[in-house]
């Protein structure tokens, strides 16, 4: 198989400047580059900017000129993995969040009943954010 | 048959036999209970949850010239601290938060920030701004104080705990079609999740059930410090219903705790923020449980299939305070990750630290082991399960 036939599939996060908020951009990935995404997230607020995170599928190289072509728009892009993540020093290892995470990224460990985050497993949906009781967990951008 | 005098002879010559309330389980298992009675001589146990009737107390020294703080009014880092007591003591609540926090104005409020939160950062050491009015009398002409304070500079500074360490507690779920959030965290709708909140087989009482070892006067873990159970808790039930095994089968017993906060630390005094619900704090406590016979042996082995405690409704059943439960489950069940209620299996969260839970009663055996903790003889027992010792709903009589 030639290398750029391997599919792969990520999750990434991208940051929409306010100007390109009113754009098509993303329908863009499909008709050109014949990449699939799935919508984990997106808003957009007034007079800032939009933010989405995406789960975006097809051929690597497909997905390599999608990704530039993101970019050559102002788009700014990072891994998922970056945005939310846990303070470790004020996780208390209670558990509480792990019934509220839809993906199954908290977990505990059932011989140490220490939670575990699997930040690959996280879709940024920031429910865990606000529910942790001693806020552990983070976003950041 | 031993003595706490007996057990503490042997804490100082180095000779002590201690156990956490985990590993008696299967010390019991492998030799049955009469050789352990004779072999071990302290089990320890531990927790570490949320606590919200909990508060410190703490002297200022008087200021040149004098304030009187009784009468007046006071906030520690914007907090409102209560000192409703002579010149210059005040008491800090737990779930005190500032006058202009939001609270649930925009649902569901964030609660960043209140008493349990200064408490944290009074025992890491910061400086606390403390900012008083007094009206002044000839003894005490002052009338304003605005400083910092630091615990290294305050005359006496106690944690002062009128309900901990409940004896089993409620699993939380929602029936309702909307999320809630309550004390028990978030509740998702439709029996979304199930919440508890308990060490289980590591909790205090649920390891001593009927208070034969623990009253008035215990020596304990309390904050990573040293402290005493000082009374019964608030809500202290210890008349509600039992399993053979002689533990609780729902919220029962409670203590009040008191101890030196100038001993104790931050890691185990934690501020915490119930979403849409309030501010508390994350307490870590351990009791140590003497060997005295076989029976105490019998009942520090309690595991989590032997604890059971009941499911209740947030939504409605909790709020309106309609008794009646919607089953019945173990710890073991709920620390399996799922229970299954109304025929729904739904995922569990503890809202209580097991793996803090454990650390401490690892803590508390280590300062046994090494000789720096010698045990106390209870002054006084707990009211106990047969003394008919109640927790009351309010009657309420209209006014006028």
């Amino acid at each position: 198989m030639n290398k750029t036939d391997k599919i792969i599939s990520k999750r990434i996060v991208l940051h929409f400047p306010n100007r390109l908020v009113d754009q098509p951009i993303v329908c863009k990935l499909v008709k050109d580059y014949d990449l699939q995404f799935n919508i984990l997230k997106a808003y957009v607020t007034p007079q800032e900017e939009g933010l989405m995170v995406l789960e975006l599928t097809g051929k690597e190289e497909n997905f390599n000129q999608g990704i530039e072509y993101l970019q050559s728009c102002g788009v700014k892009i990072q891994p998922l993995s970056q945005d939310v993540i846990r303070n470790e020093t004020k996780c208390t290892d209670c558990g509480v969040c792990v019934p509220i995470c839809p993906t199954g990224a908290l977990v505990v460990d059932p011989l140490t009943r220490k939670v575990h985050f699997y930040d690959n497993k996280c879709i940024a949906c920031e429910l865990c954010v606000k529910i942790c009781p001693t806020r552990a967990m983070e976003v950041h951008f | 048959m031993k003595t706490i005098r007996e057990i503490n002879q042997k804490i100082k010559k180095g000779e002590v036999v201690v156990v956490t309330a985990e590993e008696i389980i299967d010390l019991v298992d492998k030799k049955g209970t009469k050789k352990v009675a004779q072999e071990v001589d302290v089990v320890t146990t531990g927790t570490f949850g949320p606590m919200c009737s909990s508060g410190i107390y703490f002297n200022i020294g008087h200021s040149k010239p004098r304030i009187k703080l009784g009468g007046g009014s006071c906030k520690l880092n914007d907090v409102p601290a209560y000192c409703g007591f002579a010149a210059v003591d005040i008491y800090l609540g737990a779930t005190a938060i500032p006058a202009d926090d939001p609270r649930n104005k925009v649902f569901p409020g964030e609660f960043k920030y209140g008493g349990g939160h200064v408490i944290q950062e009074i025992v890491s050491g910061r400086d606390i701004r403390l900012e008083a009015t007094a009206y002044g009398t000839d003894c005490y002409p002052r009338k304003k104080l605005e400083t910092y304070i630091n615990i290294k500079d305050l005359n006496e500074a106690v944690l002062f705990n009128i309900r901990n360490c409940y004896q089993n507690y409620n699993v939380a779920v929602n029936l309702s079609d909307k999320i809630i959030y309550t004390y028990m965290g978030a509740l998702k709708s439709k029996l979304g999740n199930a919440n508890y909140c308990s060490a289980g087989q590591l909790s205090p009482l649920l390891k001593d059930p009927y208070y034969k070892t623990i009253g008035i006067g215990t020596k304990i873990f309390l904050g990573g410090g040293i402290g005493y159970v000082a009374w019964q808790g608030t809500q202290h039930s210890p008349t509600v219903k039992r399993k053979d095994n002689g533990v609780p089968q729902a919220p029962a017993g409670t203590l009040a705790v008191i101890g030196d906060l100038k001993q104790m630390k931050s890691e185990w005094l934690v501020g915490t923020s119930m979403l849409g619900y309030g501010v508390t704090l994350t307490i870590g406590i351990g009791v140590p449980i003497p060997i005295l016979d076989e029976e105490t042996v019998k009942f520090a082995a309690i595991r989590d299939e032997e604890i059971y405690t009941q499911i209740v409704d947030y939504s409605q059943a909790y709020p309106q305070m309609i008794p009646g439960s919607l089953g019945e489950v173990n710890y073991a069940q709920l620390k399996s990750g799922k229970v299954t209620v109304q025929g729904k299996e739904i995922p569990t969260g503890n809202l209580s630290s097991y793996s803090k839970a454990r650390e401490i009663a690892e803590e508390l055996k280590s300062w046994i082991k090494k000789g720096d903790f010698l045990l106390s003889e209870p002054v006084a027992s707990l009211p106990t399960a047969e003394s008919g010792y109640t927790f009351k709903p309010l009657n309420e009589r209209p006014i006028g």
